[in-house]
């Protein structure tokens, strides 16, 4: 559907064949979200925020603030993905938000490598 | 103007949208670096937050004993219904954008508005919330009381929480969790503020019309920023709040 429509606009000359194909266009180029699933990602943030205060008062050790980042990512994920619309984004915007990210945890990686690799005992 | 000059006018504008700016191919080009741009903006807003994230994790670390107690000093029920506000305004904002794309005028209007009041309930709680911690004087500065740490008998959080009475150099370090927690939540309630003015604006705008004939840009990347703004408040809810709990 891609390839023929390109094929019309690349073609056509006349100004109704050229507003068929940028209509199309369109509808291939912007994906409209629907609100169920909005409903449905809002649901499942507000289920994980009920989760990750439940959570916090179990004793859980070393793993508590595991689970509140788990909760807390799977969240943001559902975020960027479905209310910020990067599941149906270009390939250009998902590449940017993995470079953000992966940019991201390089730099705390790093960091943190600096901090638990000397100075012990000296804060 | 004569007639010929007007169809020629006419002829010229046609073909494309009068929002769309020359220097673009397509509406959709225009669009994709318009989203592009927004999201290289985010970016640096993550580095930012990002690195108050990671002083965070890196003294929450080191003065681990001082921030549990400290971040006993917060409400959960006051920060879980502000997560709850802020996710709502954040599925509002959702629902605005789907307005907006399908050309719903009083539907986009609704939702501004709706997302306009649940971030200023967002800020209302979190004046509540900094109102008891300047009358606690858990506010850093010369001011600065380490008495519900020092004697946790004396303050009901603290004894709440059941904190036994801390040593004066590590209560000391309470300070630098209250730092932390006013310059993350004291940027965030910024990017709030922000949110909100532009919010405003945008209730007029969408009220005339603006957003509904098909250019969607700046609601769109405007909800973007929106979302951003939530999600830095679901880390924070966790890390402040909730994981010194037990």
């Amino acid at each position: 559907m891609l390839t023929e429509h390109r094929t019309l606009r690349e073609n056509s000359m006349s100004e109704h064949n050229e507003q068929a194909g940028q209509a199309e266009h369109k509808e291939h180029a912007h994906h409209i979200v629907s609100p169920v699933t909005y409903l449905i990602i809002l649901a499942a943030l507000l289920v994980g925020t009920a989760l990750t205060i439940w959570a916090s008062y179990v004793d859980l050790g070393i793993f508590n603030p595991i689970v509140a980042l788990a909760i807390a990512c799977t969240k943001a994920t559902l975020v960027v993905l479905f209310f910020m619309h990067v599941k149906y984004a270009t390939k250009l915007t998902k590449l940017t938000v993995g470079a953000g990210l992966f940019t991201f945890l390089t730099l705390l990686g790093m960091t943190l490598a600096d901090y638990i690799s000397r100075a012990w005992g000296r804060w | 103007m004569s007639d010929s000059t007007a169809i020629a006018h006419e002829a010229a504008h046609h073909e494309h949208p009068p929002y769309l700016r020359h220097h673009f191919e397509n509406v959709d080009q225009q669009a994709d670096a318009a989203g592009f741009a927004m999201w290289l903006f985010l970016l640096t807003e993550v580095m930012f937050f990002g690195g108050l994230f990671t002083a965070y994790l890196i003294y929450r670390n080191w003065y681990y004993p001082a921030f549990v107690a400290a971040s006993h000093q917060l409400s959960i029920p006051l920060g879980g219904f502000n997560t709850l506000l802020l996710i709502t305004s954040s599925f509002t904002m959702a629902m605005g954008v789907w307005c907006a794309e399908t050309r719903r005028k009083n539907g986009l209007v609704l939702c501004l508005v709706l997302t306009f009041i649940l971030g200023l309930g967002f800020l209302g709680v979190k004046t509540v919330e900094y109102r008891e911690k300047i009358e606690k004087h858990h506010v850093p500065g010369f001011h600065y009381s380490l008495s519900s740490f020092l004697d946790p008998a004396s303050d009901e959080a603290a004894k709440a929480a059941g904190d036994k009475p801390m040593a004066l150099d590590m209560a000391r370090h309470t300070e630098v969790y209250f730092s932390l927690y006013f310059a993350m939540t004291g940027m965030h309630a910024v990017h709030m503020i922000i949110g909100i003015a532009i919010l405003g604006f945008m209730i007029f705008r969408a009220h005339a019309g603006a957003y509904t004939s098909g250019h969607v840009t700046f609601v769109e990347n405007f909800g973007l920023y929106w979302h951003f703004v939530d999600i830095v408040w679901i880390f924070l809810f966790p890390l402040l709040y909730l994981i010194s709990r037990h």
